[in-house]
Parts: structure tokens; sequence; C-alpha cells
């Protein structure tokens, strides 16, 4: 059995960028990637804030595009998902649910996932009325009744889309003002068809066959009403994809990789990188720099253990 | 086997194959569609036991309303033309060929 010099798990932009510096560097390099290349990236729109794209470009062929800087050197991609790590020690393990492989280097750029409100019947009426992204499934609701939930820069975004397409969109937040920037506060306020209800929290669906509404309490009055809805798009932040990580990294309170600039990730030849480590913005161009650091200390890392 | 692509009009032939039928709702804006495209084409080529098809859910609505398609990608498995599994989101191969299994 081959090692490695670098496994890098996870394909988003960060995992990509570790990948096409590693394989560029000379370093041999395997990646391996649960579903497919892009993570959230899928899951976006159209993005606008990456720079050299001046007309923008969908988040699928951005994440394809990145995937392909990196194979052009040589980075190898297995679809497999990591169940088992062994860090300590010079040769490291990677066991996958059909192959076990060894290298020097392990990045983790397993990125976060959406989460979810916590309320009872959540997970089976997933798809039955309850969204996670609002540009996956917002045209199923065209002329419906939706509601965004969460304060943040994607609920304002999703609110918006949303008010496009439904009839109408309340904005439920726990706060009584938005965390979103200021690009968003006016294009909101003047959307006709979105109603903000300010200090509210979802305490339960309504349900039949699917949602048809929901029971939402004023935090501050404590006063519960019922508001009818055809769908509820839940964007209330991300968690860490750490689950499989427990017990083996350091962690923080909230699952993040304790970790800094250096993206190194407190066992030595062992780094994370993008939206799974500790840090201040989570974005495409912070995760692509954390790639490119991890190699750079990884090259560094090799060298001293040689 | 190549994946089929399904409309109103051959589905009817479809639903009443003697395999396992796996059904992938899809549209072409979605994102996450295409993450699952290449995935549900490999299960199609790999498993000649099951019939695989996709359905895009803006020429079919009617097909989505049927299955209560209200997420993309949907994946669907019938068997003797009944609803046995069905998952909203984009899933991973393993996750997949369990639910043709199952």
């Amino acid at each position: 059995m081959s090692v490695y010099d670098m496994i890098i798990i996870g394909g988003g932009p960060a995992g990509y960028t570790a990948a096409l510096y590693a394989a560029r560097a000379g370093l041999s390099t395997l990646l391996l990637e649960r579903m497919s290349a892009g993570g959230q990236l899928g899951l976006t729109g159209t993005v606008d804030n990456y720079p050299g794209f001046d007309e923008g470009i969908d988040g699928f062929t951005l994440g394809m595009k990145m995937q392909n800087s990196a194979e052009r050197f040589g980075a190898l991609t297995e679809y497999a998902e990591v169940t088992a790590l062994e860090l300590n020690g010079n040769i490291k393990k990677v066991i996958t649910d059909y192959a076990e492989y060894e290298c020097r280097t392990v990045v983790i750029a397993t990125g976060a996932n959406p989460r979810e409100l916590g309320i009872a019947g959540e997970t089976e009426f997933m798809g039955k009325g309850i969204h996670y992204c609002a540009h996956c499934d917002g045209r199923f609701y065209k002329d419906k009744t939706v509601a965004v939930v969460g304060g943040g820069n994607s609920a304002a975004a999703d609110a918006l889309y949303l008010s496009r397409l439904a009839k109408k969109v309340y904005l439920i937040h726990r706060r009584d003002t938005l965390r979103a920037t200021k690009i968003y506060h006016e294009p909101l306020k003047s959307a006709p068809n979105i109603e903000f209800l300010w200090d509210s929290k979802i305490t339960d669906f309504i349900t039949d066959q699917r949602v048809s509404g929901a029971e939402v309490q004023n935090i501050k009055t404590g006063e519960v009403c019922k508001i009818s809805l055809d769908g509820i798009f839940v964007s209330i932040g991300r968690k860490p994809a750490t689950e499989f990580l427990k017990g083996i990294i350091p962690l923080d309170e909230n699952g993040y990789i304790i970790s800094d600039e250096s993206t190194k990730a407190g066992i030595p030849g062992v780094f994370a990188v993008g939206d799974v480590r500790t840090k201040a913005l989570r974005q495409i161009v912070t995760a692509v720099s954390d790639g490119a650091t991890a190699v750079h200390y990884a090259e560094e890392y090799l060298a001293e253990s040689e | 086997m190549a994946v089929i692509k399904i409309n109103s009009t051959n589905f009817e032939e479809i639903k009443k194959s003697e395999k396992k039928v796996l059904l992938d709702f899809y549209a072409d804006w979605c994102g996450p569609c295409k993450m699952v495209a290449p995935i549900i084409e490999e299960i199609a080529e790999e498993n000649p036991q099951y019939v695989v098809g996709k359905i895009d859910v803006d020429d079919c609505p009617e097909l989505a309303i049927q299955f209560g398609v209200s997420t993309i990608p949907n994946l669907v498995v019938l068997k003797d033309g009944e609803v046995v599994n069905q998952i909203a989101g984009a899933r991973p191969k393993p996750q997949i060929l369990k639910m043709l299994e199952e």
C-alpha cells in the first residue's frame, strides 16, 4: 500500500485548494469526498463575492472548476465517507466505508451543514414543508405562503429570494434587529410581501400530511400565535461536520476544530481548513486561503519529519 | 443501463417494470441535483437489476405533485408501482444503494 503525502477529507473550496497547492508542489495527494465536489457551494445560487468572475458564477460550476484545477496537477479524488481516523504517529490512517489509506499529513475540510431548529417532527417533515435551501426548493412555493427563520445574511438573502416567488413571506427572528449586513435591510423593508415577526421563535409545527403552519411564540411577551404556512425555510446558521472527530481532535463547544490562521489542528501533521475550524469569517475566499496555508505548513512538517 | 428520461407519457410503462425503479426528481437550476446526477448515472450503469429514471420537475410538475416532491433532488424507489422508499435531498452513493436494497 502506498503512503500518500497528504490526504484531504472533504471536497469543497478549502479541500480542493489544499489539493491544488499540494499536487502542484509535487506531493502525492488524495482527496476523499462523500458526495460530490463543491460542498456548500452546491447549495448556493450565484456566487458574486468570489473574485475573478465579473458576472458572478453559479456555485456548482465553481466547485467543479476547483476540482478540475486540482486534478490538473495530479490530485486524485475518491468518493467515500471517512468513518475512522488514526492521526497520531508519522504514518496516519484514514478509513472509509470502502478502503483504508495511509498518509503523512491529513487536512480536514469537511465544512458545515445547515443547523436545525431542534423541534419535534423536523426530520420527519424535511422536504414536506421544512427546507434548508431556499435556492433549491423555493420554486415549489410560487404564490404560496412561507416563513424564513433566522436573522443573518443567509436568512435575509433567502427571504428576499422567496419574496419574489411566494405570495407572502414571514421572517421570524428571535431578536428585534437583523444580524444581516446593511445591504439587505432596505430591500427587505420595502418588499411589500415580507412581514417581520420580531422577538419570535417557532415552538411547534402544525402538520397534516405535510407542514400546514407553525406555532410562533413572542419571546418577550410569551404570547403564542398560530400562522398558516405552506413551507418553512430554516436559515439559522451552520453546524460543523465534525461528529466523526469527537475524542480524536480538539473541538470547541460548538464542534468546530480548534485552530488559528496556521490551520494547525493540535496534532502534528494534521490541519483544519475552511468552515470546519474556528475562525471569524466563513467565506469561500477565507476557505481557499486556508487550503494554501495548510499546504505551506504541511510541507514544513514533512521536511522536518524526514 | 443508462438513466431513462421520464415524462408523463412513458411513466406508466416504467411503473409497470418488474424491476425496482429509482426515480430522481431534479431541475436544471438546482445545484444539489447536479451533485447527485453523476451518482445516479453510476448506479444505473452498475446495477442492471434496477430501472433508473430522472424526472425534470419543470417539465413534469404533475409527477412532482403526485409524489409530493417539494425538495429536490428527491429520490423515490418503486416496487411493483408502489413507493417503498423516498428521500429528499442529495445523498452519498452508499445511502442511495441502501435505499434500493431495503
